[in-house]
């Protein structure tokens, strides 16, 4: 049975292209950067190549670019150095609905005496400023707001915010993982002083990503050891998926207009189908404002993991923030901090697409989701209640 | 992706006896759309025979939840009234071939189902909220059920009693609780039955550990809200003496309130137990 993957949010197929410029840096081309013979010093060329790639896709330097092992780091990276290089501040400021690589982290900066506001989202989603405005303080030494949710796809005002913070001269990060290579983005024109991405999410290896650092942001490494990347993050560099990062870039920087309008085509068919053959399904998140190839739809009375089983008969791989599907008890954090209903907020799916999916993928979701939802709600107590008028527990 | 048994797959895409009986003789329920469960059990009995003749389930959750439903209501066909109140939750997840541990609390949900089901059946008074005190607010779980399915299934740790009840499995914040639960739950040798807690398994130190903890955490919260407020004067024996303070010196109702605390004490700590005014 051929998979037909939808769950591009979490991970993204590596590009032929993408592979085939990696391999040659197993075996052929093997030496280290660091050395000084020429065997090696070509592959340290190469990076500094991938280097250009990278910063060409967001509008940076080059040596604006930090080479990393994934998201997590960069975002781990980005707000340690803030705290480091502001000893003296105390607040940090993030929103309740980041990735758990930002959320943990400050949470574990609670626990070393930090304050930590979490801002709140509407019930679309939306980061509203009034509530950042209200916060910003003396003591702060860092805000890192995602770009765009990884959940939802809804893109939050980091233009706005940053030119907010920088008349304040605090510092600025942005988890920018999920919108890097899906919608255009400029450093220049994004008044942040790092920027976090992630080359698994954009058709290039897990296990490689990359901090932007722009010239004059007072930093300090979290990995210290030798001279790599500047002094800005120790650790031989892992040549060939920074190599496969580069090239994953140099591929987005081209074609992104265009797959812009084609994820968006497919994502749209997808969820006006699903909507109309649905009753009782809503989208989650602000539709005017969302990357072009995230829907995030909850089916109401039913419960996403018997969804996401009942997909998978087909070959069919989504996301669901149900807390069934993951080894936590709590649905999604992001769906709570929404308000979503409780009767909706169990049975959301996300359908994530790329430039890989084809339209007749589509059709075979749009084709068996309304059968999926009937016969769970045919088993389901809440299901039937709505069904029949007959309620006993709403 | 959780790593089901085939049967839990089997059971999960063919499940058995979905639907809801006419006119039943008994219904269970339990869960609600909040905590993300809920399964309705409904049956049918055979008067003469006292046999299930006929059962169907309705649930709201994931695969495993469904398939230990279906389960369910495999093995309480033909089974006498008797015979289905023998049935336990591990029975449902061996029938199953075994559940991930994070998932038993799907088959203690149906445990609990048939459990309600048969009150029901037997004219029974159901509580219309969960008896005792609430540990996890986020889940709803009682002290009771967690002594209650710490006992039946031998769990020792915090972490498996989340496993079996949700308790303790979002915000966090009553895991100490459970465990002091948990501590109190094997701190006898054969702790079977929440009936053999009793004052003689207990030395003096625990006993008095305990009943300070009962009016720490249950009894002076509870005066406090209303303006009043309780002192532990001495333990002697069995003997209580307790001293009203703030509004409870000088209200009426302060013999029923004495009268609740000694049952209370009774209900926890043992029979014996005796609680008098300063």
């Amino acid at each position: 049975m051929k998979t037909l993957y939808f769950d591009n949010n979490a991970t993204t197929q590596v590009a032929q292209e993408v592979l085939d410029s990696m391999l040659p840096y197993f075996r052929e081309f093997y030496g280290n950067p660091s050395s000084m013979h020429t065997f090696g010093g070509q592959i340290y060329r190469k990076i500094e190549e991938a280097r250009e790639q990278v910063a060409l896709l967001i509008g940076s330097d080059p040596d604006e670019i930090i080479f990393t092992s994934c998201g997590t780091e960069s975002n781990n990276t980005a707000i340690m150095s803030a705290i480091e290089t502001n000893p003296t501040k105390k607040h940090v400021i993030t929103t309740k609905v980041e990735h758990p690589a930002v959320l943990n982290f400050c949470k574990h900066l609670s626990r070393k005496g930090y304050r930590v506001t979490y801002l709140p989202v509407d019930s679309k989603g939306r980061l509203e400023i009034d509530s950042l405005l209200q916060v910003i303080d003396d003591d702060l030494a860092l805000v890192s707001i995602m770009h765009a949710n990884n959940e939802t796809g809804v893109i939050f005002p980091i233009e706005k915010i940053g030119h907010i913070l920088k008349e304040r001269k605090v510092v600025f990060h942005t988890d920018a993982v999920q919108i890097v290579g899906k919608l255009p983005i400029n450093v220049k024109d994004l008044p942040v002083d790092m920027l976090t991405l992630s080359g698994h999410k954009i058709h290039a290896p897990k296990g490689i990503g990359a901090l932007y650092v722009r010239k004059g942001t007072r930093f300090y490494p979290y990995l210290i050891g030798g001279h790599q990347e500047n002094g800005r993050r120790a650790g031989t560099e892992n040549v060939a998926f920074i190599i496969g990062l580069g090239k994953a870039c140099e591929i987005a920087a081209k074609s992104i207009q265009k797959e812009v309008g084609f994820v968006k085509h497919l994502r749209d068919k997808l969820e006006n189908s699903l909507l109309s053959n649905c009753p009782d399904a809503s989208i989650n998140g602000d539709k005017e404002n969302r990357l072009p190839n995230t829907s995030n739809i909850s089916f109401e009375f039913v419960e996403g993991e018997a969804i996401l089983l009942l997909l998978n008969e087909y070959g069919i791989c989504a996301s669901s923030g149900s807390a069934c599907t993951s080894g936590s008890l709590e649905p999604s954090h992001v769906l709570r901090a929404m308000g979503v209903r409780n009767t909706a907020i169990h049975g959301s799916v996300r359908f994530s697409l790329s430039r890989y999916n084809q339209e007749r993928e589509v059709d075979k979701v749009i084709e068996v989701m309304p059968e999926i939802i009937k016969n769970l709600r045919l088993i389901s107590p809440f299901g039937q209640e709505r069904l029949t008028g007959k309620g006993y527990a709403s | 992706m959780w790593d089901y048994t085939e049967k839990v797959k089997d059971h999960f895409l063919h499940p058995r006896n979905v639907g809801e009986i006419e006119n039943p003789d008994a219904v269970g329920i339990i869960g609600n759309i909040v905590c993300g469960d809920a399964l309705k059990l409904t049956f049918k009995v055979d008067r003469k025979t006292n046999r299930i003749i006929d059962v169907k389930f309705q649930t709201f959750g994931c695969a495993s939840a469904i398939a230990s439903s279906s389960v369910l209501t495999e093995l309480l066909k033909g089974k006498t009234i008797e015979e289905a109140q023998k049935i336990t939750n591990q029975d449902i997840a061996d029938y199953l071939g075994g559940l991930p541990e994070e998932k038993m609390h799907c088959s203690v949900m149906g445990k609990e189902a048939l459990e309600e089901a048969i009150k029901n059946y037997k004219g029974e008074k159901q509580p219309i909220e969960p008896q005792g005190r609430i540990i996890c607010k986020c889940f709803n779980v009682s002290e009771e059920k967690i002594r209650k399915v710490a006992q039946e299934n031998h769990l020792k740790t915090v972490e498996e009693i989340t496993n079996f009840t949700k308790a303790g499995g979002a915000c966090g914040s009553c895991l100490g609780e459970i465990e002091t639960i948990l501590k109190d739950v094997w701190s006898t040798k054969e702790p079977i039955k929440i009936e053999a807690r009793s004052i003689k398994k207990r030395t003096n130190l625990q006993k008095i550990a305990l009943i300070q903890d009962i009016l720490e955490r249950e009894i002076r919260p509870s005066l406090q809200a209303d303006g009043g407020d309780i002192e532990l004067i001495d333990i002697e024996g069995n003997k209580v003496i307790v001293g009203f303070r703030a509004m409870c010196v000088s209200c009426p109702m302060g013999g029923i309130t004495l009268k609740s605390i000694e049952d209370k004490l009774k209900e926890v700590v043992g029979e014996e137990i005796m609680v008098v005014e300063e």
